[in-house]
């Protein structure tokens, strides 16, 4: 069958079979190997991507059913080549990770609850990486990134304060 | 009445699920499981040499042809057309159990974009919810949240965002896992269930639609196509809702949810009381209702009503929580459920 996925703001037509999940797709169709496959049955949330700007598990839908619709992999929240955006930058900064295997999915999860939120508390973030399984269990410094990127970005374009 | 797992295997076919999955124990169990490679390597790891990029790479669900029909007519006549064919809209219950092929459907059948499936709107002293409303609209409904508290309050606890996201209400309701939180509010407050066969609508109760774990008295051949629950016109309503579980929003060993309505005086009118996960299917308890029904509810009284109502249950029993586990549980969440709605509702100002 074939489907149109915009990834990353780019048209991409893929040939897949039905069965193919959103996952398969991603990784082997179009070499995205950020998204993770972890349980492959929805519990992990290593799959995770946004779909329309919304968190969802890209190992529980077929490629077929996200036709048309938007995704973002964590291939597409850089502003630029060999840049980071301030979430993937908190995260390196407050050493958000040890593995690394659950961060891009942590990294889209922090992305959509701050569109949502700009001014999670510690609770909001708990709740929503809560859906994110982290083996190193380094959640502590996961938490404390998402905090940090939530205070750069509300400063972001904010006029300078005067001394 | 809701039966053991093991005697519901006999039970007569009735639902899709229950064809394509042999055995609904091992089907609930594999759905609870974290790791399902190690519990079942054989069945489920993937075949052949993984370090080397395959052009047709293996797949974890069984073939299946996939249809997206451009309206309910159309998805109606392709289930009719029989071919062991299911209804697919957010696939956050059906996907892991395709994954693990416990159901293995010919034909999926996408009714996710059916526009006239998605909606929240007042209908006959009630809300009815199209099957294909997504979770995470639910969650944020300002009419659900002013109609139907009840439902607003166990939203959040609906599986994770990323769940609620693509998981729809027909979905949760339809695949009937008997620790789903809408199920056990559409049991709780009575709500109905309306489907689709062929070209004829049909109402069920929600007291009827729950047969066992992942089986309905939904026809094979047909369509859920909404809900409706009943709206109270009480002035000072208040709802609670307990569960208990191992992780943040995993699936729950016991839950217990009640809607309340106070009179100017604080004394009971109406009480709606149920527990869910704890049994084959959501149960309410209409005789903790009966006992508190124009009194002001005294906790002392609540907890020994609860406990005589789930004497006599035949609770689930797994790894994660025995029978008398959940039924002591379920007993505690529904007395703490009571009091946060008397509470809530004594905080309403009457009207």
């Amino acid at each position: 069958m074939r489907v149109e996925l915009i990834v990353n703001g780019e048209m991409r037509a893929v040939e897949v079979e039905p069965r193919m999940s959103l996952l398969d797709c991603l990784r082997e169709r179009l070499l995205l190997t950020g998204a993770h496959a972890g349980c492959e049955h929805g519990v992990c949330g290593a799959c995770t991507v946004l779909i329309d700007g919304a968190p969802a598990r890209s190992c529980l839908m077929f490629a077929v059913q996200a036709d048309g619709y938007a995704i973002t992999t964590i291939e597409g929240v850089t502003p630029g080549p060999g840049e980071l955006s301030p979430i993937q930058d908190a995260f390196c900064e407050t050493h958000g990770m040890q593995c690394g295997y659950c961060t891009p999915a942590m990294i889209l999860t922090a992305h959509a609850l701050l569109a949502d939120n700009p001014d999670p508390t510690r609770a909001d973030i708990v709740d929503a990486i809560s859906a994110n399984i982290c083996r190193c269990t380094g959640y502590a410094q996961i938490v404390e990134a998402i905090a940090l990127a939530a205070v750069r970005i509300r400063g972001l374009n904010q006029p300078a304060r005067k001394p | 009445m809701p039966q053991p797992i093991a005697g519901v295997t006999d039970a007569k076919p009735s639902k899709p699920i229950h064809e394509v999955v042999g055995d609904l124990g091992e089907a609930l169990a594999l759905l609870r499981t974290r790791f399902v490679r190690d519990a079942k390597p054989a069945a489920l790891s993937r075949t052949g040499d993984l370090s080397q990029p395959s052009s047709s790479p293996s797949m974890k669900p069984a073939p299946f042809e996939y249809a997206r029909p451009a309206d309910l007519d159309q998805a109606c006549a392709m289930l009719a057309a029989g071919d062991d064919a299911r209804i697919i809209a957010g696939g956050q219950t059906l996907v892991p159990l395709m994954a693990m092929r416990l159901a293995r459907p010919k034909r999926l059948i996408d009714i996710a974009r059916i526009g006239d499936l998605a909606f929240v709107r007042h209908e006959r002293e009630g809300i009815a919810i199209g099957a294909t409303t997504r979770q995470c609209v639910l969650e944020r409904d300002a009419v659900v949240r002013a109609a139907v508290p009840l439902l607003a309050k166990v939203m959040p606890f609906v599986g994770h965002a990323a769940i609620r996201s693509r998981g729809t209400v027909g979905g949760s309701l339809a695949n009937a896992d008997p620790a789903a939180e809408i199920a056990l509010v559409a049991v709780t407050l009575g709500a109905t269930f309306i489907y689709r066969q062929g070209a004829a609508s049909a109402e069920v109760a929600a007291s009827d639609f729950f047969i066992g774990p992942m089986m309905t008295a939904l026809p094979a051949t047909a369509c859920l196509t909404a809900v409706r629950f009943p709206r109270w016109g009480d002035a000072r309503i208040g709802v609670g809702f307990h569960e208990v579980s191992a992780r943040r929003s995993d699936f729950a060993f016991a839950a217990a949810a009640a809607q309340v309505a106070l009179d100017g005086d604080g004394v009971c009118r109406r009480l709606a009381l149920g527990v869910g996960a704890v049994t084959a299917c959501p149960m309410r308890l209409d005789t903790v209702a009966k006992a508190l029904e124009g009194t002001r509810v005294e906790p002392a009284v609540a907890r020994a009503a609860v406990r005589a109502a789930l004497a006599d249950i035949e609770p689930l029993c797994d790894l994660h929580a025995s029978a008398d586990y959940r039924r002591r549980a379920a007993a505690s969440l529904a007395v703490r459920a009571i009091t946060d709605a008397c509470r809530a509702a004594e905080a309403a100002h009457a009207r």
